[in-house]
């Protein structure tokens, strides 16, 4: 890759003059035929071969040089009438209601014209262009009710547009001749006053007397297998140009009649129009033979799929490689499990230095066989693949300079990413591990800032390419240096499933390993540490707590304390180790190692957690069965209790309404008031349930309560299982759809009851009768679609977020501007502080 | 690198707590000093990276939890508050500062007394509401003989909402063309300049509906206990005429509609609006999101002193680059306008240098190479020269 030695400063924009237009045109283009008989394109049509070359072999005539190279050359077609350029019509409209049409002076007193002048001069200078794009709309809107000129007084006809492109002056058409010769009389002084750029444009170039005619480069034709050729939709909509262009010219010379004349000229004002937008509204839309609108100029730069957003704002790139990703926890978390097949494909270009010429030798020798190189670029930067015949040669030349092109080896940084790509955390730096298969593998631990799952998500890897980025990949976004997320400032990545389960179990404190299972243990997480004195013997047997185990994986100073844990001098003094404190968005154990000792330190206690809870789980599994779910006959007759007063409840509430006892909450009708006095009542019900369940299970120090600690489920979906499921809503509201006066034809007509409004009183383990499953999936679709409504909703949001505030960065002066310098904010937040690098948004204040 | 920005200065929030943290924990001098200095040590690694680009990982920040957050409109049927718009379509409406959101509140503070029991506030609260002739009358009559319309009045609502006859009648003079009104202390009468009994019934149901008490626009109140106090939850804002009410504390009394508040108390507490309300969605949809992320929204948001969205009309239009005005959306016009201006796009943000394939002016993109060159004083000295000449 070579240093980039010149860049573009800036973009300069300006409307293109006639004369510039004869210059920079190689073709002046009259015929509308393409092809001649011979299927060779005809002189000075719209293929004309000086304009470019599309087909392999030819040469351009402008400039020699073949397919490829020739970067096309514009032509022009001589227009025998003037025609106002549809997208400049707004613009001489205003030109002309705020100019005399007899001076061509501007409708505005002298002393204003010499105040404005110096206004717009200034702001030009200050290059402050959406001022002066505001200023003027308000001075037009102004001018143009003006009815006589100060200057000549000469009163100002009133010029209407009739839409698309007619004017009339006073109900008498201008024809855009006449509108030429307005603008024409313009003089540049007074039109600086609306904004004009009058050192480049002028406004009678908005009338077109030339049309450029793009290259044919831009607008190739396809060669169909049929033989036939098919043209591009610009040179169709060209073609018409030309034609009509040809039949006016004809007219003219021939001296017809000018009504004749004047239906071509309207005639030609459509094709120039519907060449360059395709879509105006009250202009019928020129289409293909197959009745397909044609795509023209506006088109193709319009949209998602446009230029601008398409090409231009949207990149392509080699060097990447897509693959479905499935688990491996005994890989590191800052690692990509990557196919042999794809590292074949993939290479990344190494520099032939002195000590590196033995192995990239070897590399080339073992060509297609990994590990090997697929090209060598020489120092006159050619390149040559490496095959069997040519390899000897290459071996023979290489030397230090030149660039080999090797396969994609273990410990290589590269990018991976899933889409949708929410936040910087969705593209990130791994290290390469090469691996048998065909899927990409990653740690299940980071599967949170990707919000991957392996149900067949598929995944993208990137090979950056230059040292530059390869360096940014490693020290900027490299897994490990992004564990804390921007968002607020905890860690995002931490364990989940199993390991939790594992080192939930292993620290409960009741867990005693054995020498040879304790080492077992230790040796997996990779330390050879000796273990400390046994907490206990028995039988002339030690045995270790499972706290002692995990207490290793900790630095030897580490310290920390909450309600739930203690943590002294790198020992579990005290409390178990679950899903709140090491799992994923906001495992506090997770951000205070980090805090501590940085990313390094941090990846690899992760990755020791991992392999420790995994082991754990491996030699001393759990199970979940049905029964699990079981409640003592108690508690579920608390629970039917619970039901029958909520029942209760709602029979008094619908008994007081019935004798009209019910006092309306304010701006409710009575009826809505019963509705949310019944709905609350229902909805209170399920909050006991949870706090039931949860006693009962914590005492039986159960395979639920390790489900919650584990970060499998929540106490809520414990109630729903082994309680109830409670009501059913529709957007925070009873169900209520269905037939007239009820929902299903269970129900009396205008029943109000708690049941037939989809109140679930049995839980999933119980199981539902046929309405009460049938009011879960209403429920449940209802939910489902809310989903779907709300996705591509936020997604806009959020590139109109990213669009209004990508350019904002901080300054090395601690502000915060934009991309035209102006300052936003004094400093970040108001203190500067970098979310990623603090404590949950702030400084934990702490005495060490 | 020394800045002056660096200048351990701490925040005032953290500095109010090391004095907490002092306190509790009973610190000698030296233990404070030592604090302090482990703090500012803390801070200085917190710092942000200049370069950094910070406005995307805000945008990031917010929009990546939106696909996660629920669309409904929360009820507080518990406590009979009212349903006020929260959610992904709140915080939509808050970022496009649209002109009217779906359901404008308010909360209204009151003076002391009138916060201590419920039914002080209750009072004030019926002052408040809007009520129409309708509702303070027993009935209104149409009186064909006498051609006239009669409001028989309520006494006990007049008393409620604590109006008198005489001001409604003041009132409707206002809000109703070509009538007379007149009034007795029972009845309201209302006779139209023109005899059309066709008009004359549409007169009465026009009557019924005319608000002819309390604040305009807030159609619902309720007071509620929040803070150790009563206030008042309204439905429906209207900040200028609450704030004419005697027993609202109109330091404290705050709304939701953030064109109102940028109208009525300035700039200022719109951003504060903007970021409140936020908070408030985000907190209650359970997503933890820094509230730096969204000072930085609402400060683009006001940062010309007038409220724009961030939409195509708003944030964006101001942009100095065409073409990052253009791929956003409707890049003809853009292109065409700035084609007459002559405008200059000098590439200074993102997309622009995106698209010419530059590095771009973010982040590790920012720095510049500078490298003294021999001789370069002598030739800048030397350029100095000429160019002063020249002037």
């Amino acid at each position: 890759m070579e240093a980039i030695t010149k860049k573009i400063d800036k973009i300069n924009f300006g409307l293109i003059s006639p004369n510039k237009i004869k210059k920079i045109a190689t073709v002046n283009i009259v015929s509308p035929e393409l092809y001649d008989a011979d299927g060779y394109p005809v002189e000075r049509g719209l293929m004309d071969l000086g304009m470019g070359v599309i087909d392999p072999g030819l040469r351009c005539k402008t400039c020699g040089a073949r397919l490829r190279t020739c970067p096309g050359h514009f032509g022009y077609i001589q227009l025998a009438r003037p025609i106002v350029h549809i997208l400049y019509i707004k613009k001489v409209y205003d030109l002309l209601r705020s100019f005399c049409g007899a001076c061509g002076r501007i409708l505005l007193m002298q002393d204003k014209i010499e105040k404005w002048t110096e206004k717009i001069r200034k702001l030009r200078r200050e290059g402050n262009f959406d001022e002066i794009r505001n200023l003027t709309k308000s001075l037009i809107s102004n001018i143009r009710k003006k009815r006589k000129c100060p200057h000549c007084n000469a009163k100002a006809l009133k010029i209407r547009l009739d839409k698309p492109t007619t004017f009339r002056a006073g109900g008498k058409r201008l024809w855009p001749t006449e509108v030429r010769e307005r603008l024409e009389k313009i003089p540049d002084t007074d039109l600086e006053i609306l904004g004009y750029d009058t050192a480049s444009i002028r406004p009678e170039w908005m009338v077109l007397t030339l049309l450029l005619v793009p290259p044919i480069t831009m607008r190739p034709s396809i060669t169909l297998v049929t033989g036939e050729r098919s043209e591009d939709d610009l040179t169709h909509k060209l073609s018409d140009v030309v034609r009509v262009n040809q039949r006016l010219v004809e007219n003219i010379n021939a001296g017809a009649p000018e009504i004749i004349i004047e239906d071509l000229w309207d005639l030609l004002q459509y094709h120039v129009t519907t060449l360059m937008n395709n879509s105006i509204s009250q202009v019928p839309p020129a289409r293909h033979k197959t009745n397909r609108p044609l795509k023209t100029l506006a088109q193709r730069l319009k949209g998602k799929e446009g230029r601008f957003r398409y090409n231009l704002a949207g990149k392509r790139v080699n060097f990447c490689a897509r693959s479905v990703i499935s688990p491996d926890p005994l890989i590191s978390i800052d690692e990509v499990g990557v196919p042999y097949r794809i590292a074949r494909e993939l290479t990344i270009p190494e520099k032939v230095t002195e000590w590196n010429v033995k192995w990239l030798k070897e590399c080339i020798k073992n060509g297609d066989i990994w590990p090997g190189a697929t090209y060598v670029i020489t120092e006159d930067n050619k390149r040559k693949k490496i095959t069997e015949e040519t390899k000897e040669q290459i071996l023979d030349e290489l030397a230090p300079g030149w660039i080999v092109e090797r396969h994609l080896l273990n410990d290589d940084i590269i990018l991976f990413n899933r889409q949708p790509s929410l936040h910087r955390l969705s593209l990130m730096g791994h290290r390469v591990r090469l691996l048998p298969s065909k899927t990409f593998r990653i740690n299940p631990a980071v599967v949170t800032p990707y919000n991957a799952d392996f149900d067949g998500d598929e995944m993208n890897l990137h090979l950056p390419q230059t040292e530059e980025a390869r360096s940014e990949a490693k020290n900027i976004m490299r897994l490990d240096k992004q564990i804390i997320t921007p968002r607020y400032g905890l860690s995002i990545i931490g364990e989940i499933e199993d390991p939790v389960v594992g080192l939930y179990i292993l620290t409960r404190g009741n867990t005693y390993l054995t020498k040879e299972d304790a080492y077992n243990l230790l040796l997996s997480a990779g330390t050879d540490a000796e273990l400390p004195k046994a907490e206990r013997t028995r039988e002339g047997v030690d045995y270790w707590n499972g706290r002692q185990i995990f207490s290793m994986l900790f630095p030897d100073d580490f310290n920390f304390k909450n309600e739930e844990i203690k943590i002294e001098n790198g020992e579990l003094v005290d409390g178990t180790i679950m899903e709140e404190l090491i799992g994923p968005e906001g495992g506090v154990i997770i951000h205070h190692i980090y805090k501590k000792y940085g990313s390094e330190k941090t990846k690899e206690f992760i990755n020791a957690m991992n392999r420790v809870g995994l082991e754990f789980i491996k030699h001393f599994p759990y199970t979940f069965s049905f029964s699990d779910l079981d409640l003592s006959e108690k508690t579920q007759n608390k629970i039917k209790e619970i039901i029958k007063n909520g029942r209760k409840e709602v029979g008094k509430i619908l008994k007081k309404y019935r004798k009209g006892k019910i006092t309306p909450l304010p701006g409710k009708t009575i009826e809505e008031t019963v509705e949310a006095l019944i709905l609350n009542a229902l909805n209170k019900l399920r909050t006991p349930v949870g706090k039931l369940i949860n006693k009962e299970k914590a005492q039986e120090d159960n395979n639920l309560m390790l489900m919650i600690k584990g970060g499998f489920a929540k106490l809520l979906n414990l109630a729903l299982m082994s309680g109830f499921a409670g009501q059913q809503t529709i957007q925070g509201e009873r169900i209520h759809k269905g037939y007239t006066g009820r929902t299903t034809s269970h129900f009396k007509k205008a029943s109000l009851g708690a049941r037939a409004h989809g109140f679930i009183a049995h839980g999933f383990v119980e199981g539902m009768d046929p309405v009460e499953t049938f009011f879960n999936a209403v429920a449940g679709r209802n939910n489902l679609m809310d989903t779907a409504m709300r996705t591509p909703k936020s997604g806009y949001m959020q590139r109109r977020l990213i669009n209004a505030l990508q350019d904002l960065k901080v300054s090395y002066d601690g502000t915060v501007r934009d991309a035209g310098q102006r300052i936003v904010q004094f400093s970040f937040g108001g203190d500067n502080i970098d979310v990623s690098k603090s404590d949950h948004g702030d400084i934990e204040v702490k005495k060490q | 690198m020394k800045t002056n920005w660096l200048k351990e200065k701490l925040p005032a929030k953290v500095k109010s707590e090391i004095q907490k943290v002092a306190k509790n924990e009973k610190l000698s001098k030296k233990e404070k000093t030592k604090l302090i200095k482990q703090i500012k040590e803390d801070y200085k690694k917190m710092q942000i990276t200049p370069g950094e680009a910070i406005g995307i990982v805000a945008a990031q920040s917010i929009g990546e939890p939106g696909t996660q957050m629920t669309m409904r409109t929360f009820h507080f049927v518990g406590v009979a508050e009212m349903s006020v718009t929260a959610g992904l379509p709140r915080i939509i409406e808050i970022l496009d500062a649209r002109k009217k959101p779906k359901t404008p509140t308010m909360w209204v503070y009151l003076n002391s007394p009138h916060n201590k029991s419920i039914d002080s506030a209750q009072k004030i609260a019926n002052k408040i509401k809007e009520v129409t002739l309708g509702e303070l009358s027993k009935e209104i009559t149409i009186d064909l003989s006498g051609f006239k319309i009669q409001a028989w009045l309520d006494s006990d609502s007049l008393k409620a909402h604590s109006v008198s006859t005489k001001d409604i009648a003041k009132i409707l003079r206002k809000r109703m063309r070509s009538v007379d009104v007149d009034n007795t202390p029972t009845k309201i009468i209302i006779s139209p300049k023109t005899e059309d009994i066709k008009k004359l019934y549409k007169l009465k149901e026009k009557a019924r509906d005319t608000p002819v008490a309390g604040v305009k626009g807030v159609t619902n109140v309720l007071p509620l206990w929040r803070d150790n106090e009563y206030a008042i939850q309204t439905f429906g804002s209207n900040l200028k005429s609450v704030f004419k009410v005697d027993e609202v504390d109109e330091t404290r009394t705050i709304s939701n509609d953030i064109h109102e508040v940028a109208k009525i108390l300035g700039i200022e507490a719109a951003r504060q609006t903007i970021i409140n309300e936020t908070m408030k969605v985000l907190d209650e949809q359970g997503m933890p999101v820094d509230e730096r992320h969204i000072l930085l929204v609402a400060d683009i948001m006001c940062n010309t002193g007038k409220l724009q969205g961030i939409t195509r009309h708003g944030i964006t239009s101001r942009k100095t680059s065409v073409l990052a005005r253009a791929s956003f959306e409707i890049p003809l016009r853009h292109l065409i306008s700035a084609s007459i201006i002559g405008e200059t796009d000098k590439l200074t943000s993102v997309v622009e240098n995106i698209m010419v394939n530059q590095p771009i002016p973010v982040g590790t993109g920012l720095p510049d190479l500078v490298v003294k060159m021999k001789g370069e004083a002598k030739a800048r000295k030397k350029l100095n020269k000429k160019t002063k000449k020249k002037k």
